[in-house]
């Protein structure tokens, strides 16, 4: 008896109920540089005797993949597992790393499959996956729930990801992402979009080409933060000058 | 026929392969490297059933590999060397056991300690100071009786190496000139010359 059934307009409702669940979850955003790639997620804030652990949303599958997800952090639990065990898997099948296209293919064709199987219910999470193609090329990939997957340059899942995208649609280009300063810099700022302003709402992952992944530690995402609201007030108060001397 | 040796001294432990890879009295190569590295700071060295050799290191490899990325943090030596036994003593009893022997040697960075470990094919382990595989294993094991001191230099270790090694080509009538070496420490596994004719000459 399968869930998943087509309605009489074509439509899949639970894996629409999947990604409404997906639009629950805290923001994450991706970036993808010219020899550097970025994470960055919403830290949800923690119940005041909860132990803050750190590194929940942003998980390493291989030496050179990253993925950050939005949506229920126990099925991406579950996909995480077996995505870590597939990318050994390759490297011990055919003696090479995966590609971030083909993990990204695994993860989405787990995905598919849960859409169409009896008595399993689709997948609540959708996915950024980001690294490097043989410790070179720059990747970012995203799937969500129904088993599709597409590339970025820059992209956003979870909570207020429109807002994001639109942010990253005006703001992204080449020369932005030229060195990895600025890529962090475009990935925190469109974080804050949508996310309380501060470094403790925020956790930023980077790769570099071939040398695995560094998490920026909470000083490092404020001195970012403080960089982006001045810039941000000098904006504001050159506007206002502008429409001063209009008058 | 192959030869593996391993001394585990006070910060470092050093690990010597032979170099031949030889079908009946056909030598196919002769610089064959029978060292799998597991992780950063822990490797292995294969001897046995040719194929199983290959798949056996590289399975134990991966599985390493996985351990790390699911939980964080890499096996310690004493882990990863218990596991390995475990798997060659699973599939002993299977109908597809494994036929390696195996030194497996390591840095602990918790103790800071190096460890060395000896399995056979019968999933038999024991953690020593010094061990050998193989018909070279009569002639060298006797040496190290002889010579061994658990703080000597990476050279004095080198040199010991040397002589084991100029044991075996002496008494063991099967020819074996070419052994690699790997030194593993706090830095990390790093490699030592190849012993060859050529080094053994200069060092005489």
């Amino acid at each position: 008896r399968a869930i998943t059934m087509f309605s009489p307009d074509g439509h899949l409702f639970q894996v629409e109920y999947a990604q409404e669940a997906v639009k629950k979850g805290s923001t994450a955003v991706g970036v993808r540089g010219k020899d550097v790639v970025v994470l960055g997620v919403e830290k949800k804030a923690v119940a005041k005797l909860q132990e803050d652990r750190t590194v929940r949303k942003i998980c390493q599958l291989d030496e050179h993949v990253l993925m950050a997800f939005a949506g229920l952090t126990a099925d991406a639990r579950v996909l995480t597992k077996q995505a870590r065990v597939e990318c050994q898997s390759h490297r011990l099948t055919v003696e090479d790393p995966v590609t971030i296209e083909y993990i990204t293919r695994y993860i989405a064709s787990l995905k598919q499959r849960y859409t169409q199987s009896n008595g399993r219910r689709p997948f609540g999470i959708s996915c950024l996956i980001t690294g490097f193609d043989y410790a070179e090329t720059p990747r970012l990939y995203q799937t969500d729930p129904s088993g599709t997957y597409h590339e970025w340059k820059a992209n956003a899942i979870g909570r207020n990801a429109k807002t994001v995208r639109e942010f990253l649609e005006k703001n992204y280009s080449e020369d932005v992402v030229q060195t990895e300063a600025l890529a962090v810099k475009l990935a925190i700022k469109a974080l804050l979009e949508v996310v309380q302003s501060g470094g403790k709402n925020l956790e930023v992952a980077v790769m570099r080409a071939g040398s695995g992944y560094q998490m920026l530690d909470v000083s490092e995402i404020e001195r970012v933060v403080k960089e982006v609201d001045k810039e941000k007030e000098e904006e504001a108060a050159a506007k206002k000058k502008e429409t001063k001397s209009d008058k | 026929m192959e030869c593996l040796i391993g001394m585990q001294f006070d910060d470092f432990v050093m690990v010597a392969a032979d170099q031949t890879n030889a079908r009946s009295i056909m030598v196919m190569k002769s610089d064959q490297d029978k060292f799998c590295q597991l992780s950063d700071k822990l490797v292995m060295a294969v001897s046995g059933e040719s194929g199983d050799t290959t798949q056996f290191a590289e399975f134990i490899a991966r599985n390493i590999q996985l351990y790390k990325m699911r939980n964080g943090y890499e096996l310690s030596p004493t882990a990863a060397a218990n596991y390995t036994r475990r798997q060659l003593a699973d599939y002993l009893r299977s109908r597809t056991p494994y036929q390696v022997n195996l030194l497996l040697a390591g840095f602990d960075e918790e103790s800071g300690k190096p460890e060395l470990y000896m399995m056979d094919y019968l999933a038999s382990m024991i953690k020593t100071k010094y061990a050998a595989h193989g018909y070279g294993g009569f002639f060298t094991t006797a040496l190290m009786d002889c010579h061994y001191r658990s703080n000597m230099t990476r050279q004095q270790a080198y040199n010991l190496m040397i002589e084991c090694v100029k044991e075996v080509q002496k008494r063991l009538v099967i020819n074996l000139p070419n052994f690699a070496v790997l030194v593993i420490d706090k830095e990390g596994v790093s490699r030592m010359d190849t012993i060859n004719p050529t080094v053994i000459a200069n060092a005489a």
